[in-house]
């Protein structure tokens, strides 16, 4: 059996009899989840709580099948945190600050002074290593602290807004390197982001939260396959003949103005099928589309929700 | 790996003990302090008095010495507590200078720059973190004030057959009064260095505890015509803990409350000083 990634078991935190976090509940196993919420929903206090930064008020969570409430330890052990915020010791080095972290997550000194150079080095940090972190751009200082989350080789990595504050390029760096981390297939990631995009292309199980409960939760990959034969159809020239053949081999049609044409296909209707049955009734196919709800169509439903759940 | 190979692979070799990780910190902030050509001077010259200490001895067994030196044996003095008790003095007074220097910046850069989550999200504790701050000023101040002093001690000792046995209350005293000293002053320079995250005021908060709160503690006593407020006077108060171990008694013109209340003088101190440590060093403040 499958041991879950996350599993929340009725979890609640409150700051100064504030409720942050209101019964959480639901099991997790993506490679990659992403957390999504506005800001205050509760996405960092979820993060630091499962790390053991601060004490459910009831409830727990599993990670990786470890209590939170007696085995904090042990889950440190195999989690490699980046914060949202800086974080960084002023007048150290990337090497020195890197091989410090890695010492006190149990690596032996030799060992993690060279897993601290191949890390920097894999996040293109290499030439700028013995620099004082403070002098680094924001690029890079997010750089330095995802080498300082990875540098023990976790089993799960939390990244809180690794995006933040950082220009298109450097963006799609950064989610390029979290993707390979992901791909290594030895890491899973819990990532929480306000850009829909940044989960969307790294993440294959969102959480959405919003005043501290959970509102959604939706399997990307699932979705993605569910929705994979969602089309839309541009045709040319007489349609009726052919929309009448299409539906009388059971796909689901939605009719938009004379030439969009939405449609469901069973699973025996093929994409190829389409193309000869338009051939046969001498219409033209311009474009094919695959459509499905997209994660922001998803977020958005989720935001209006009135009750605060779809 | 060779680090042309850029990639990502997780770590699946031997871990160090996990009881001893509190030294990696440590070891670090030594190579920080003593990069630091101005502080190796110091550490340097905090050996003066026990140098002058090991040469009083010297002279002390040695005649030919002095007739060399021309100095009259009845000036020199005895080898005693007193002797012992004025060397730790200076150690000590040199100790607080080094914990001013170096004990501001243990904790406040961590705090400044929000380092502290990412020593906290690894299997490494509070506990750890300040044990691991504290170790720095524990070997440090002991480097220059138990140490030599014991060094000192056995000096004598192999100089003076039997002076040991008669005298092991004196060795007691230096290792007692020196972690008495030393655990007082590290926990208090760092629960400053995570109160006041700016290193230089935190250094001056030092001197300010020592000596705006003896003098408050003096106003004190001068107004309600009490000796109560001596108990505030942190040097007073180690100087009569220290003659309780030399002596066995403190001299009542120096300290005429009970020695208990001194001993408790430095706990209150001690306890409010992790106090402030364990409210300052979480990985996130919650903000009220």
């Amino acid at each position: 059996m499958t041991i879950p990634t996350i599993e929340l078991d009725h979890l609640s935190v409150t700051f100064n009899g504030r409720p942050i976090l209101e019964d959480l509940e639901g099991s997790l196993s993506g490679r990659a989840i992403g957390l999504l919420g506005p800001n205050g929903a509760g996405k960092s206090t979820l993060m630091q709580t499962l790390l053991g930064f601060h004490a459910p008020s009831s409830g727990t969570a599993r990670i990786l099948g470890m209590d939170i409430r007696t085995r904090a330890r042990e889950i440190r052990h195999h989690v490699g945190y980046m914060p949202e915020n800086d974080a960084f010791i002023a007048g150290m080095n990337a090497v020195r600050l890197v091989r410090m972290m890695g010492e006190l997550s149990g690596l032996p000194k030799e060992e993690a002074l060279e897993r601290t150079h191949e890390t920097l080095f894999f996040l293109g940090l290499g030439e700028a290593r013995y620099r004082p972190i403070e002098t680094y751009s924001l690029g890079m200082k997010q750089l330095a602290k995802l080498a300082v989350a990875i540098v023990h080789g976790p089993r799960m990595l939390v990244l809180d807004e690794p995006t933040n504050g950082l220009d298109a390029n450097a963006r799609r760096r950064m989610i390029e390197i979290i993707r390979q981390i992901r791909d290594s297939g030895h890491t899973q990631l819990i990532l929480s982001s306000h850009l829909l995009r940044d989960v969307e292309e790294c993440c294959d199980e969102v959480l959405i939260l919003k005043d501290g409960k959970i509102v959604v939760y939706t399997n990307l990959e699932q979705e993605r396959r569910e929705n994979r034969k969602f089309l839309q159809v541009e045709a040319r020239g007489e349609t009726s003949a052919f929309l009448r053949m299409v539906e009388a081999r059971g796909c689901e049609l939605a009719v938009n103005g004379s030439s969009k044409i939405k449609m469901v296909l069973p699973a025996e209707v093929e994409i190829r099928d389409l193309y000869r049955m338009a051939a046969d009734t001498g219409v033209q196919i311009g474009k094919i589309d695959y459509k499905r709800d997209s994660l922001q169509d998803i977020f958005l439903k989720a935001m209006e929700a009135p009750n605060g759940r779809l | 790996m060779a680090v042309y190979k850029q990639t990502y692979r997780p770590y699946d070799g031997t871990l160090t003990e996990p009881r001893w990780r509190f030294w990696v910190l440590a070891r670090y902030a030594f190579e920080q302090v003593f990069a630091w050509r101005l502080m190796l001077i110091f550490f340097v010259l905090c050996y003066v008095p026990t140098l002058i200490g090991g040469t009083f001895i010297y002279l002390h067994h040695n005649l030919d010495a002095l007739l060399a030196f021309q100095i009259p044996v009845e000036e020199i003095l005895a080898v005693d507590a007193d002797f012992f008790l004025v060397i730790m003095g200076f150690q000590s007074t040199l100790a607080f200078f080094m914990t001013a220097v170096v004990g501001p910046g243990l904790v406040s850069p961590d705090l400044t720059n929000g380092a502290l989550p990412l020593y906290l999200s690894r299997p490494f504790t509070r506990s750890e973190y300040v044990l691991g701050k504290f170790a720095v000023l524990a070997t440090l101040l002991s480097l220059i004030t138990w140490i030599p002093g014991m060094l000192l001690f056995l000096m004598q000792s192999a100089l003076e057959a039997g002076w040991m046995m008669s005298n092991l209350r004196i060795a007691t005293a230096i290792v007692a009064g020196s972690v008495a000293w030393i655990l007082t002053i590290s926990l208090l320079a760092l629960a400053l260095s995570a109160w006041v995250k700016w290193r230089p005021v935190a250094g001056a908060m030092l001197f300010g505890i020592f000596f705006a709160v003896a003098a408050f503690g003096g106003a004190f006593n001068g107004i309600l015509r009490t000796d109560w407020g001596l108990m505030m006077m942190l040097p007073v108060v180690i100087n009569a803990v220290w003659q309780w171990l030399f002596y066995g008694v403190v001299a009542a013109r120096d300290y005429p409350l009970p020695v208990w209340t001194a001993f408790m003088s430095l706990g209150i101190t001690c306890g409010v000083s992790l106090w402030m440590l364990a409210r300052k060093v979480r990985a996130y403040e919650v903000v009220r």
